[in-house]
């Protein structure tokens, strides 16, 4: 190891020792974020085990916390806006890095971006005072025979389920996309050319990289949905705030960090700081694992040097 | 079973279509939040705006003036303690390449960056909010801080990186320490982009909220206390909102405005800067 050799000069060892000093207080961070919610959230804990997460009952008046309707309404709208936002960022990824003319290539993806910049307070005030009148109007227009269904029942009120995912479904997009656009960019170009060579039509040769880049791409969307889980204020603002789980779309709900942020402040008994905290350390372990695993996807996909065969191109698939 | 070259070449369209289609779809609700934001902005906007302190409801006018201040002194808070640790933590992992703790802090940085804002709330009033029984404007600050450092850290590591090699390897050839060689060659050649980096992150946190609520909370009046509660734009912005008052709202979209017009101005800024520098070392 010629190169530890080379550092142990004494100037070389400060520097190591005081840069690492200050990376320390970074590590010590994100491990103390873990430690202190584990010690806050200690008293939910022991009282209520695991039924914490089964619990329906969520009455900080009468000392009962149950937190199933945030874990549901948290998934199901993070779910449902990773449906929505999912096939449009590949799109914009796709478009972005196989077909855009390069003149376009700069503005489209700065303006993407700037989609990303938009603070989250403003989506929800957005929200608010658009997206939710827009949504309680597609859902009076829509026909009785729908409206009966059970997804889709409830009173128009426009703060639901829906608004929350749509306005989730924004500020994902960008996020994904982008990372998706890293993502084929680490796509050797001899892939697409070689399919383009044998006689591919260029979608066919796109599928060729999104093949060659599937892990990675699965990478970006579990990213977003590691955004979507954790995004507060807009869904805040939008959700309707009520706990209980529902499978209408047009249905209030509410979500893990909304109660966080609503509750909180005004949270009075320990018992009642200590169920929200746990909410918390769940919401900080998901996104370490998502982190985790997002992270060996991607590194799986750029470390991958082997060039693997695809699935025959033209015959077969294509159609 | 083969497929007719006109079929393929119909579906290879259909689906560039497609693609070209999801670029418009995310550009309306772009084009969308900003019309609204400015429509309803420009004309709620006026001098009282930045001046005047929130009038109580029912009255009308007043302004946001202690918010936008609290918002300034937030944000610095944060920078001053983020702009050390993220800046040197971001050295540590560029230059000393061969540690296992580089992978380690590199790790931490990226989970710090996914973590929920309202999480690292929690976390700060837990350390700094409850040990003194008091919202601060330090606590937010520092809340504001732990946002700003992994984005600080991984820009910094990306822009040293770009630093040609050959510098570092001259500077060590004429004798200089590893040390010496990153701080007075590689650090200030990279420090132009490090400083876009950080106006960045700024700009980024400069528009959150959640971890305000419960570490700067709010106040309703001028503060500039370190030790007291301070308003901020985006909690004012989010209190206004959710109120059932017509001025309220009105209120919200002028702070709106004035937070994209930052966040924007920023980014904008930033990307210039970068794209100058990405031409500068090929």
């Amino acid at each position: 190891m010629r190169k530890s050799r080379q550092a142990t000069g004494a100037g070389d060892v400060w520097f190591r020792i005081g840069t690492g000093l200050f990376a320390l207080v970074l590590v010590l961070i994100v491990g103390g974020i873990a430690v202190v919610l584990w010690r806050r959230s200690s008293l939910t804990i022991a009282r209520f085990g695991l039924g914490f997460w089964r619990g329906e009952i969520w009455d900080p008046v009468s000392g009962e916390f149950g937190a199933y309707a945030f874990i549901w309404g948290t998934l199901y709208s993070s779910f449902l806006a990773l449906a929505i936002a999912t096939p449009v960022a590949l799109g914009i990824a796709i478009f972005l890095s196989e077909l855009c003319p390069r003149a376009l290539r700069t503005p489209l993806a700065f303006l993407t971006e700037l989609l990303a910049a938009i603070p989250s307070i403003v989506y929800g005030l957005w929200g608010i005072f658009v997206l939710v009148p827009a949504v309680r109007a597609f859902q009076m227009g829509l026909p009785d025979s729908v409206r009966h269904l059970p997804v889709f029942s409830g009173p128009a009120i426009g703060v639901n389920l829906l608004s929350a995912a749509l306005v989730l479904a924004m500020m994902i997009v960008p996020f994904t996309s982008s990372v998706a656009r890293e993502v084929l960019k680490a796509v050797p170009p001899a892939q697409r050319e070689a399919a383009l060579a044998l006689g591919s039509t260029s979608w066919e040769a796109t599928r060729v990289t999104l093949y060659y880049a599937r892990s990675g791409i699965l990478g970006a969307v579990i990213l977003g949905l590691g955004r979507a889980l954790g995004e507060t204020m807009a869904v805040t603002m939008v959700i309707g705030n009520t706990p209980k789980a529902a499978v209408s779309i047009f249905a209030p709900q509410y979500t893990m960090a909304a109660v966080i942020a609503n509750e909180f402040a005004e949270a009075t008994t320990n018992l009642h700081v200590s169920a929200l905290v746990e909410i918390g350390l769940l919401l900080f372990a998901v996104t370490l694992a998502i982190n985790i695993l997002s992270r060996l996807l991607i590194w799986n996909m750029a470390r991958e040097r082997t060039v693997r065969v695809p699935a025959p191109i033209p015959a077969g698939q294509a159609g | 079973m083969m497929t007719s070259p006109r079929v393929r070449r119909l579906i290879s369209n259909t689906m560039m279509g497609l693609c070209i289609l999801a670029v418009l779809i995310a550009l309306v609700p772009l084009a969308a939040i900003l019309f609204f934001v400015v429509s309803r902005g420009a004309s709620s906007l006026n001098w009282a705006f930045f001046t005047e302190l929130p009038k109580p409801v029912g009255e009308p006018g007043g302004g946001m003036a202690n918010a936008i201040i609290g918002t300034l002194i937030i944000c610095g808070l944060g920078a001053m303690f983020a702009i050390p640790i993220g800046v040197f933590s971001g050295v540590y992992i560029a230059e000393v390449r061969e540690s296992r703790f580089g992978s380690i802090v590199r790790f931490a940085a990226d989970t710090l960056n996914g973590v929920p804002s309202i999480v690292i709330g929690l976390f700060v009033y837990v350390l700094a909010v409850m040990p003194f029984k008091q919202f601060t404007a330090l606590a937010g600050g520092l809340a504001l801080g732990i946002m700003m450092i992994p984005l600080i850290t991984r820009t910094t590591e990306e822009l040293l990186r770009l630093v040609p090699r050959s510098l570092f390897e001259g500077a060590l050839a004429l004798g200089a320490t590893r040390g010496r060689a990153v701080f007075s060659v590689i650090v200030p050649a990279a420090l132009p982009g490090i400083l876009t980096g950080i106006m960045l992150a700024l700009a980024r946190i400069a528009g959150e909220t959640a971890p305000l609520l419960f570490t700067a909370f709010n106040n309703h009046y001028w503060s500039t206390s370190l030790t007291q509660p301070i308003a901020s734009l985006t909690v004012q912005v989010f209190t206004y909102a959710t109120s059932p008052y017509d001025d309220w709202h009105r209120q919200a979209w002028a702070g709106a405005l004035v937070l994209v017009s930052i966040v924007l101005l920023c980014s904008i800024l930033a990307r210039l800067a970068t794209r100058r520098l990405e031409r500068m070392h090929g």
